[in-house]
């Protein structure tokens, strides 16, 4: 099939961006969007222009890397899919498909399709762990934990960190992804001990970075491409509340203590 | 220079708790005078990094991924084996060892293997207090499942995303450090040199990816964790973005390489579908559990799996290995494949694909039982192919997975230059000439939480060093050196895309050094990758700038260290007359077809010493003595 991409060109975080069209000739159904793009690429090196940035690592869905706009839907669309897993036989031949880059104050575009997504880490280096050393740890089993709160963990242990929630809000909000490590390690016993300090410190990086309230109009869970249920956000509200009723004040700009 | 593997005296059973009381001690007072650059953060780095970092160390970490959260490891989807006999089903220390060193077909150094097995049960209990979310049973105890090579249920697993949560478990580790300004991260940034002061590793000179800054980092020990170099064969079930520079950069300054030709074909991965094909996606192993591998008994057999009846279908691993049937090690499966679709009997397109076939199991135990242990591997499976492989079996081929070779480290993990140390997948120590499944996550997170950080106190106790300083003329020169090499690329302008050379290399390495190899074959290699690499530095068209974020760069870099690599891995391959493990030469082999080791001859570490451009490398040979295993011939019969 024949295809007419639009594509978000911006030279670095200075410069200002626009959307530069591109044929895309002979794509097969076969390839993932992302094969779709290198084809592009080799073509436009090939013809002396600079090839589309776009981040991807993996491919196979796991390591959160790849992030791009495919028609103004964060992944392209297609439920539980990364980008890097969308294939093209979900289109056809004679679309026009614009690509853009995630859209969000606190993930500023480094060049094309490429973004900065380090405010998660510094909200995961805020609480987002169980504050154990290496060594001296309880036999593994020592501790049971019943396989529904292991189940309900690893739902939301599942995010990859990609950055698509935020991409899909209209407030840029960053919580189902803060939600669902709160909720993660507040589900597990090991977990459970810190869980108050945890959410309020990661809130509070969370709201510096500049990312939105929740809607609660789930565009988030949408686009999830590990379908991370909105639910968590609720629990992640239950666990703010508890902790700031408890009056818990974590000390000022001394993230992860 | 010979090597010197500082294997402790002792029974095995005892060396490493007996080394752990002789080895130096720096008090904790001290410790944060010593900096340590890691880089990786993938298993081992990452928990090497945070696990120093607790320590007191200053670290200094860096990877190429815009996270450390993202470093490959993630994608190990099955298990992580220890021996910790929570199901009473005869598994001990000793059988992991065992299992190991007979998996890796008597080719891996027994003290390390021991050790691994020693602390793998550590590993668990750590995971476990970080919060990684492993299966549980309903009395909320942790759940097993059992792997290739292995008669016991050992293997410790989170659905199918193992490999993610002990990787999100040691990132998080190292996040807090991070946060208490105990680690400083670099991510989006490559390693390009490692420096050497005195003959010892004191820092490295790294390029930011997304300023191409180059900078220079100095410490007192440089750790590398940066994988394998699967991606030799362009088509690999790596991610796009691993690659060798940091390994074989150190090699060319002084790290002698070990076993590059090991490498493993995973039998389970999804078949290739056409030209435009940039990576291979791995179905677990664990899926043979359950799944049943066959394909039909007459040649180009064009009938919808369903229609096959059960008497024309070749279940062969069933047939050929009784014992292990499905669950036979990876490089016996792989061959068995290759074989079979040799013999014109291959499934799907280009006939180079094998049955994985779940009916049975979906009767056994039900389709939401199947969904439960394997689901979201089905979903991976029906959006790469389109099809649903609850309704009709999966195609599967093998395709290269991980790579055993890599820079020779003794006992305490340091490679031949002083201070450089080396963990996980870029060791080449534990696992021999074959790596049974679920033990990569082990060996990555031993190394990282529970050997290196006392190894690495023992060095910096032995040895006094000056501390080194990043406006030394040795960074200075490395600095330069790297920029003359950025340069040269950008400069030749030529007429092949940085790609098209590497999908080349790839292709033959893949057919000529791949799941089988001969003495014909490789001697061609060692006439065509030179030439290849010549034809690269004349004609490679590089895209964009030096001081910018450019992909196509850090690619041409990459590939240009391919080019080079690739000939000391077929020159390791040439000269092991043998076959063994991953390595299947098909002049040794036994009249039905399996891998034939020559012990007599071969039953050593090969480790290349890198000698100059051009120039063919010294073969260093570290013995391989067994103490405590008798060397027998593999049999999953």
């Amino acid at each position: 099939m024949n295809l007419t991409l639009k594509v978000w060109r911006q030279k670095d975080a200075r410069s200002e961006g626009r959307l530069e069209t591109y044929q895309a000739a002979n794509v097969l159904t076969d390839m993932s969007f992302l094969e779709m793009l290198d084809v592009v690429n080799e073509d436009l090196i090939a013809k002396g222009q600079e090839p589309i940035a776009f981040d991807s690592d993996c491919r196979e869905g796991i390591c959160g890397t790849c992030s791009m706009m495919i028609n103004g839907v964060a992944h392209g669309g297609l439920r539980g899919t990364t980008v890097c897993q969308l294939h093209m036989r979900h289109f056809k031949d004679g679309d026009t498909i614009v690509i853009e880059p995630w859209r969000a104050r606190a993930f500023p575009v480094l060049r094309d399709l490429v973004t900065d997504r380090s405010a998660f880490d510094r909200i995961i280096q805020a609480g987002g762990f169980v504050s154990v050393n290496t060594g001296g740890t309880p036999d593994a089993n020592a501790l049971p934990v019943g396989k529904m709160e292991a189940d309900r963990a690893m739902d939301a242990a599942a995010c990859i960190g990609c950055g698509a929630c935020v991409a899909a809000c209209k407030n840029a909000s960053a919580m189902l992804f803060v939600s669902a490590k709160v909720s993660h390690l507040a589900s597990l016993p090991q977990g459970y001990v810190e869980r108050e300090r945890r959410v309020l410190n990661m809130v509070k990086v969370m709201d510096e970075a500049g990312f939105g309230n929740c809607t609660v109009t789930g565009s988030c869970e949408a686009v999830c491409p590990k379908e991370i249920s909105l639910d968590f956000i609720a629990q992640m509200n239950r666990e703010y509340g508890k902790a700031l009723l408890r009056n818990y004040t974590p000390r000022a700009g001394k993230g992860g203590d | 220079m010979t090597l010197d593997a500082k294997i402790p005296g002792g029974p095995l059973a005892q060396k490493w708790d007996q080394h752990r009381f002789d080895m130096k001690l720096v008090n904790p007072a001290n410790k944060r005078k010593f900096d340590v650059i890691v880089v990786g953060t993938g298993l081992a780095g990452a928990s090497a990094a945070a696990s120093l970092a607790e320590l007191g160390y200053g670290v200094k970490a860096f990877c190429y991924q815009d996270s450390p959260r993202r470093a490959h490891s993630i994608a190990a989807q099955g298990g992580i084996n220890a021996a910790k006999n929570y199901q009473n089903d005869g598994d001990s220390i000793y059988r992991l060892f065992y299992d190991t060193i007979k998996g890796g077909d008597f080719r891996a150094r027994e003290a390390n293997v021991y050790r691994l097995a020693q602390v793998s049960v550590n590993i668990i209990d750590q995971c476990v207090a970080q919060g990684v979310p492993f299966a549980r049973e309903y009395g909320g105890l942790l759940a097993n499942r059992s792997f290739g090579g292995a008669q016991v249920s050992r293997t410790f697993y989170a659905r199918g995303q193992t490999g993610q949560q002990l990787l999100l478990g040691a990132y998080q580790a190292l996040s807090r450090q991070i946060g208490l300004g105990k680690v400083k991260m670099f991510p989006r940034t490559e390693i390009v040199d490692i420096v050497l002061v005195n003959g010892h590793a004191k820092g490295i000179i790294a390029r930011d990816l997304v300023t191409g800054a180059i900078s220079s980092h100095a410490a007192d020990a440089v750790v590398l964790a940066t994988g394998g170099y699967g991606n030799v064969f362009y088509l690999s079930t790596n991610a796009k973005g691993c690659n060798v520079t940091a390994t074989w950069r150190a090699c060319k300054r002084g790290a002698a390489f070990a076993n590059p030709c090991y490498t493993q074909i995973h039998p389970t991965c999804i078949p290739v579908s056409g030209d435009h094909q940039s990576k291979l996606t791995l179905m677990s192993e664990s899926l043979r559990n359950d799944g049943r591998v066959w394909v039909p008994k007459k040649k180009n057999d064009q009938r919808a799996p369903g229609e096959i009846p059960e008497e024309e279908r070749d279940y062969y691993l069933e047939r050929k290995y009784p014992s292990f049937g499905n669950l036979a090690p990876r490089d016996i499966s792989s061959r068995a494949a290759k074989e079979v679709c040799d013999e014109g009997r291959g499934v799907g397109p280009g006939a180079r694909g094998v049955y994985l076939d779940f009916a049975d199991a979906i009767k056994r135990i039900g389709e939401g039982a199947v969904r439960e242990r394997y689901g979201n591997l089905f979903d991976m499976y029906e959006k790469i192919t389109g099809e649903n492989a609850y309704e009709r079996p999966m195609r599967i081929y093998p395709a290269v997975h991980y790579t055993m070779g890599g820079l020779w480290v003794d006992y305490n993990l340091m490679s031949t230059v002083p201070g450089l140390f080396v963990l996980g997948e870029a060791n080449f120590s534990d696992h021999g000439a074959n790596r049974l499944g679920a033990s990569a996550l082990m060996q990555g997170l031993a190394d990282g939480y529970f050997v290196l950080p006392y190894t690495i106190g023992h060095y910096f106790a032995s040895e006094k060093q000056v501390k080194a300083r990043p406006d030394q003329a040795e960074f200075k020169k490395a600095t330069v050196e790297v920029e003359a090499l950025t340069r040269k690329l950008l400069a030749v302008n030529g007429r092949r895309t940085v790609n098209s050379f590497h999908k080349e290399l790839g292709m033959m390495m893949w057919e000529k050094c791949g799941m089988a190899r001969n003495q014909a074959g490789l001697k061609e290699l060692l006439q065509k990758i030179p030439a290849l690499r010549e034809e690269f530095w004349k004609n490679v068209k590089v895209a964009g700038q030096d001081q910018e974020l450019n992909q196509n760069l850090e690619h041409a870099g990459r590939v240009a260290d391919f080019l080079e690599f690739a000939e000391l891995l077929v020159l390791d391959a040439l000269e092991r007359n043998e076959s063994c493990g991953g390595h299947f030469r098909t002049e040794y082999q036994t009249d039905d077809g399996e891998a034939k080791r020559d012990d007599e001859h071969y039953a050593y570490v090969a480790a290349w010493q890198y000698t100059g451009p051009g120039q063919r490398p010294a073969l260093l040979k570290e013995p391989l003595v067994y103490e405590e295993v008798h060397m027998s011939t593999r049999s999953y019969k």
